[in-house]
């Protein structure tokens, strides 16, 4: 057991963070930092910064762009980024569709897809939820008949994140009404241009427009669009969810949301002084941070053993990293909450042109702590984390 | 970066294991608890045989120089097996102020004792009103001739009953919370002027209450510098509170593990209990927990290594902090998940629950260790 990173893993972290200071657009972190959503431009200009790189697709194989670092590598990129802050590559299409695509589709897909991907040439977005289907997601009704050279795919999806800047959708869709039900599913993807299909945004609790429902009237999708076989949909789905262990956890994200936090509560005052020297934030405060660290080290554990044996067999430590890097994060949001206390009130109607400088701080403090109430939601609720605890590490 | 352990680790935790498994099932336990003192010396001499007792000294003092890792190794099974035997006292905190301040002489007088099983060590540390406080000594050791006199009380002295020899925090200059002038001292259980008010404790083991007065020592009974030790006491007390963290840590474990089988035989309206969503749940959040708890177990073992002091404390406070939330959730926990059965001293999981709630209570709380993490500014 040793808990020191090794020389060269320490100068990697010095290499990627100075590559952030050199490269990340000063405006981009500011509104990172304050909790502001960024606009498509800002986030696809810094995405194909990092492509440009080489940093894009890190995690995908060397022969479509990958960098082959090591899980430590990884792990220290991932959490540089998070805590520079920066915005994360998209996950829709590195993360998700991007692996689907190389595992699982032919050469032409390969070719096609892969590098429009790493170089966000495609925004992609993703058809999984819809009404009636959530935690439950196999009984999903979105229909894809075959007719002729063409799918023809009518339903609807919701929660689509960031569909109205999409291009692209990969869709988990049904072919086959007569078998069980995680057996009829298969995984097409198609453009968001295609006729038929329109967006409609979602407002969420905290005024942003992050969400949308998608609806596809007898949208036309050629029939090469099918990834992998027809009827495996459920395997690829599962695949693409249980690709990302550990970035789940966004260990970076609380640690820079902390450091802010103690650096806020060092200037506002209550009772006639900073915040930070009431001891009863305080202890709260060191709290919410005593349990990052056992988080970062659950994660440490799990990256280390996915170095050492692969990604074969979960290290069931890593089912604790959805559950406590989501409490984290929100507790972290209620902390900010506190720190403003009556000044979280106001609704940030001049929006981000600079003319308030007073609320430029404070005014994304209560939209972010709404809006992180999804973190515990999304990716498969805490429920229902609980429920694979359960059954996949403790046989019940 | 490396959380696995290393082969000669692996081999000592498969003797350990195995020794306990051959010698300490519950049953077993309750016939050691009744044996004179509490505790049993021919387990005791097991664990000595295979040299566990001398795990933790340097090859030069007849140990086997053994690292925090093997220490975590070894308590976490004690914790497993629910283990009664003075380990904590006699190889970790007496043997800690042995090793990292002891004499040549002192070293020879005491280590090949505690090696072979022969001699156990009591901390006699805590005081009326010193709570958590280390720097909090009342008890006075007053120079005399080449030697000392000591005089005051201590309680809750863990295997203060059965101690060869006391290991005794005492005043020597200033006053009762200056944290200059604080000595350590070795004093034989038997010397004239101890007197001690046996008993025991919620979780099965044995302690003292200890009185001295004017107990006489020779000028070799301090260990380290008779009016600075403060320093030493917190290095000893915080791998105290390292070990008490692998030790509940191997509790929990098998609390948990006790109790998911529990809920999985347990029949109600014709089905296993288990397969009720609310006590999967529970059981779930019992599991991230304890695996919380046992990362800030490993981070602790490998922070009790960091050079800077200041920075060692404040991670093995927060260890501490871990390990009592998760502690008392999952103690708490595993009862409620027994049900009636739970509160029954005839079942193995109440006695877990106890000795987890006494680790909570060891050399600091949480609310304790909380303060201290927020006092030194946090841990970001």
């Amino acid at each position: 057991m040793d808990l020191a990173f090794t020389k060269e893993e320490q100068a990697f972290r010095e290499e990627v963070r100075q590559f952030f200071r050199d490269n990340v657009p000063p405006d981009t972190r500011r509104k990172m930092v304050e909790g502001r959503h960024l606009s498509k431009d800002e986030m696809v200009t810094w995405w194909r910064i990092l492509n440009k790189k080489g940093w894009g697709v890190s995690h995908w194989p060397k022969q479509y762009g990958g960098t082959g670092w090591t899980s430590v590598q990884h792990y220290i990129f991932n959490e540089e980024l998070q805590s520079y802050p920066a915005p994360q590559p998209l996950a829709f299409g590195v993360s998700m569709v991007g692996p689907v695509i190389y595992t699982f589709g032919n050469e032409e897909q390969k070719k096609k897809y892969l590098p429009r991907i790493a170089n966000v040439d495609d925004w992609w977005c993703q058809g999984f939820s819809e009404p009636g289907s959530g935690s439950d997601l196999a009984s999903l009704k979105t229909k894809a008949e075959r007719r002729g050279d063409k799918w023809i795919i009518n339903g609807q999806k919701t929660w689509t994140t960031l569909a109205q800047h999409a291009d692209m959708i990969f869709c988990l869709c049904r072919t086959d009404n007569n078998a069980k039900k995680q057996m009829g599913i298969s995984f097409i993807v198609f453009s968001m241009k295609s006729k038929g299909v329109t967006v409609r945004p979602i407002q969420t609790i905290d005024g942003g427009h992050e969400v949308n429902e998608v609806f596809f009237d007898d949208v036309e999708v050629p029939i090469e669009n099918l990834i992998g076989e027809e009827n495996k949909g459920w395997d690829y789905a599962k695949f693409l969810l249980g690709n990302e262990r550990t970035g789940i956890a966004r260990v970076g994200v609380s640690k820079e949301r902390l450091r802010r936090i103690r650096d806020l509560a060092g200037k506002v005052e209550s009772s006639g002084k900073p915040i930070i020297q009431d001891p009863a934030f305080r202890e709260k405060l060191a709290a919410c941070e005593i349990e990052l660290k056992a988080l970062e080290l659950t994660q440490l554990r799990v990256v280390a053993d996915e170095g050492k044996h692969g990604k074969g067999k979960p290290n069931p430590a890593s089912s604790v990293l959805k559950i406590k890097g989501s409490e984290i994060q929100q507790t972290t949001t209620e902390l900010l909450m506190e720190v403003i206390g009556p000044f979280a009130a106001p609704y940030d109607v001049h929006g981000d042109d600079g003319s308030n400088e007073a609320m430029d701080w404070t005014a994304q403090i209560a939209p972010s702590y709404f809006n992180n109430r999804k973190v515990s939601i999304y990716g498969g609720s805490n429920e229902i984390q609980r429920n694979i605890i359960a059954k996949a590490v403790l046989g019940l | 970066m490396d959380f696995d352990l290393n082969e000669e680790q692996r081999l000592l935790k498969e003797s350990i294991d195995g020794l306990l498994t051959d010698s300490y099932d519950f049953e077993q336990r309750k016939k050691y608890m009744k044996e004179k003192g509490g505790w049993s010396k021919a387990v005791w001499l097991k664990l000595a045989e295979q040299g566990l007792l001398g795990l933790p000294f340097a090859e030069a003092d007849g140990g086997f120089g053994g690292g925090g890792v093997e220490t975590m190794i070894v308590m976490e099974a004690l914790g497993k097996a629910l283990v009664l035997e003075p380990y904590l006292a006699t190889v970790v905190i007496g043997g800690g102020f042995l090793r990292h301040a002891g004499s040549d002489a002192q070293k020879a007088a005491h280590v090949p004792g505690i090696i072979d099983g022969s001699k156990t060590l009591a901390f006699a540390q805590l005081e009326k009103n010193s709570r958590y406080d280390l720097f909090d000594v009342s008890t006075t050791a007053k120079k005399k001739g080449d030697g000392w006199v000591i005089d005051g009380e201590k309680f809750v002295v863990l295997n203060g009953e059965n101690a060869d020899t006391l290991v005794v925090t005492a005043r020597t200059k200033g006053e009762r919370r200056d944290s200059s002038g604080i000595g350590v001292f070795l004093v034989p259980a038997g010397a004239k002027g101890v007197t001690k008010k046996s008993y025991p404790t919620q979780d099965g083991l044995h302690a003292a209450d200890i009185t001295f007065t004017g107990v006489e020592v020779g000028a070799d009974a301090a260990i380290g510098n008779p009016d600075d030790s403060l320093a030493l006491i917190e290095r000893v007390v915080d791998e105290a509170r390292v070990a008490l963290c692998a030790e509940a840590v191997g509790l929990m474990d098998e609390s948990l593990k006790t109790t998911v089988e529990y809920i999985k035989t347990r029949k109600q309206f014709g089905v296993a209990i288990g397969s009720f969503q609310s006590l999967q749940h529970r059981a779930s959040d019992m599991f991230v927990a304890a695996e919380q708890a046992r990362s800030m177990s490993m981070f602790a073992t490998m922070a009790n290594d960091f050079e800077n002091a200041k920075e060692r404390s404040n991670a093995i406070a927060a260890a501490k902090v871990q390990i009592g939330k998760s502690l008392k959730f999952v103690g708490q926990q595993a009862i409620q998940l027994h049900g009636g059965i739970g509160m029954t001293m005839e079942a193995k999981i109440g006695h877990y629950f106890k000795r987890l709630t006494m680790i909570e209570n060891s050399f600091g709380d949480t609310d304790y260790h909380q303060r201290r993490v927020a006092d030194a500014g946090g841990l970001v």
